[in-house]
């Protein structure tokens, strides 16, 4: 990992990254990344990857609306409205 | 007066020797007197916990009585609660007001539950010593220059100190019960998907679960029976019929089979060994039999956990972008700095660290070699718990390496923080129920002993843990609130 692949993934997760961190960053990364290749010690290669704990059946509801439109409160927690919409600085010319 | 369990209140409550008032102000009392030394909780609601008191305390004399009438709870800062603030712990959320109730807040409402306050927690439950907390560091009652644990600290530290008799918490990798190891309380994880997640602010979700901090089993079981079931908010709640846990573990005692992991006591400090030892000889001569068993992969549940939890926490937190809610930075020209500075100056380090990790793990060319292996890691865990559940009840083991650390031992060795979780979250990843009781003290710092179940398997868990209790005298210890 070199410091253009950490300024890349910041990038990716839009999060700024001073230029005086980024070894300090990389070298945590890096530990961390240490540990997770531990992983390796065990071959998985007949195992099928599990991303949830439980053979659970999803359960689909109605399709019947249940919820009114709250906009005005859910707004309440930001100054940057106006007519319903939320402001930001501009995308298009 | 002095009261320590739900079952206590409960029966006081009943039979009218107690009013909600005077049981919310008792607490709310001990809380003024504690919070500024343990920083428990980020919010006191002190108005609104009288007033929630008093239409209980009428309702009782109208005859109508709920299952938890009157009794003070502590709810974590992760648990939207409609018109109050929830943080989560982050400047991100500093100044957030939910607009609705999670699932277990109004449950727990319904159920006539006084709320007293929300509790301090590491930002966005990342962490295990409640230091990354955006609102200071919580202390350790049993010794303040120690952590309580985390990520559900100030929880954990308001039962233990007696600041409420009950709290909320969230377990991810072992929030819940690592810190009710190292404050001396019982902290209960249920399955995955047992309790709902909607209105619990997200983190790594296919790990995430909600549970309960109390001083017994029985007050477990007690919160258990209100918060478990079904929601059809959250699609992976399950539907599997709740059990009356209370009735389950208050059941005339059946000895069962336990199991005992070798990988969980390799290279165990002496100290915590004979603690645990001694528990083992208690379960033993209660006609428990202990079969020695093995969980190897169990030791790289860190290592796939270090992917399976930032690469979800890199998707979940990408809401926070300074738009519709949450921290907006200041002075920005483009969308594209709005979302980084809001970002930056948002999240706490751990919490960026975790946001890289997880989208690098989740990058092009990484995928395969990190996310998929780790999936394919978490399924041998878990298949190595189903063999072990064929031939056991239940396991156990220490719930820590370690009574509690130093504030500050920890911070800047990533590393060292998150093999403090290496006995809990395995369990995680596996999606089974397990609970931490105090087992022992050392050096004046207590330490749990945890008791993995099968899925769904709460009732036997609260039964042995019960059980335990009704012999040994771990649960009735509380630090010395008077010289902290």
């Amino acid at each position: 990992m070199d410091k253009k692949t950490i300024l890349k993934i910041a990038n990716l997760a839009k999060i700024e990254i001073d230029d005086s961190k980024a070894n300090e960053i990389k070298t945590n990364l890096e530990k961390i990344l240490n540990l997770v290749d531990e992983m390796n010690q065990v071959d998985t290669d007949n195992i099928e990857p599990m991303s949830h704990p439980l053979n659970l059946k999803q359960y689909l509801r109605d399709d019947e609306v249940t919820e009114n439109n709250k906009r005005d409160l859910f707004q309440e927690n930001n100054k940057n409205t106006a007519d319903g919409y939320y402001k930001v600085p501009k995308i298009i010319d | 007066m002095e009261y320590k369990t739900l079952t206590e209140i409960k029966e006081a409550i009943h039979s009218k020797k107690l009013s909600s008032c005077e049981i919310t102000k008792y607490y709310l009392e001990k809380i003024k007197k504690y919070n500024n030394k343990i920083n428990a909780f980020i919010t006191i609601l002190e108005n609104q916990a009288l007033d929630k008191a008093k239409k209980i305390d009428d309702e009782i004399v109208k005859g109508n009585i709920k299952n938890l009438s009157g009794i003070p709870i502590a709810q974590k800062d992760i648990f939207c609660t409609k018109g109050i603030k929830t943080t989560c712990g982050s400047k991100m959320l500093e100044n957030f007001i939910s607009p609705y109730d999670a699932t277990v807040i109004e449950k727990l409402e319904n159920a006539g539950t006084i709320m007293l306050g929300k509790t301090n927690m590491d930002e966005f439950a990342m962490g295990s010593s409640n230091e990354t907390s955006h609102f200071g560091d919580v202390k350790n009652p049993w010794n303040t220059n120690y952590v309580p644990g985390g990520s559900s600290g100030g929880s954990a530290a308001c039962v233990a100190a007696g600041m409420s008799p009950c709290s909320t918490g969230t377990d991810t990798g072992g929030s819940i019960r690592q810190p009710a190891s190292l404050t001396g309380i019982c902290g209960i994880k249920p399955t995955y998907g047992r309790v709902s997640r909607y209105g619990m602010i997200a983190f790594a979700s296919s790990l995430d679960q909600a549970g309960v901090f109390t001083r017994t089993a029985e007050d477990c079981a007690m919160l258990l029976n209100e918060i478990s079931g079904y929601d059809s908010k959250d699609s992976t709640s399950s539907n599997e019929p709740v059990p009356n846990y209370l009735e389950e573990c208050r059941k005339k005692f059946k000895p069962v089979k336990i199991g005992l992991p070798k990988e969980f006591l390799d290279g165990l400090e002496d100290s915590v060994r004979k603690i645990f030892d001694d528990a083992v000889l208690i379960l033993e001569k209660s006609g428990c039999r202990i079969k020695e068993i093995s969980l190897k992969t169990s030791k790289l549940g860190v290592s796939a956990y270090q992917v399976v939890a930032p690469a979800e926490c890199s998707s979940n937190l990408s809401r926070f972008d300074g738009v519709r809610f949450g921290h907006r930075a200041k002075d920005v020209s483009t969308i594209d700095e709005l979302y980084k500075k809001s970002r930056s100056e948002g999240f706490g380090n751990e919490v960026k660290r975790r946001i890289l990790v997880g989208t690098y793990a989740l990058s092009a060319g990484y995928y395969d070699a990190y996310y998929i292996k780790a999936q394919k890691i978490r399924n041998v865990i878990s298949q190595e718990f189903r063999e072990a559940f064929d031939e056991v009840d239940l396991i156990i083991g220490p719930t820590t390496p370690d009574s509690a650390f130093k504030i500050g031992e920890k911070l800047d060795d990533p590393i060292a923080m998150y093999l403090s979780d290496v006995f809990t979250v395995s369990t995680n990843l596996a999606g089974l129920p397990a609970i931490s009781i105090p087992m022992g003290l050392k050096n004046e710092l207590p330490i749990g002993l945890q008791i993995i179940g099968n899925h769904f398997d709460e009732s036997k868990i609260l039964s042995l843990s019960h059980h335990y209790q009704q012999i040994t005298d771990w649960h009735s210890m509380m630090p010395n609130m008077e010289t902290l």
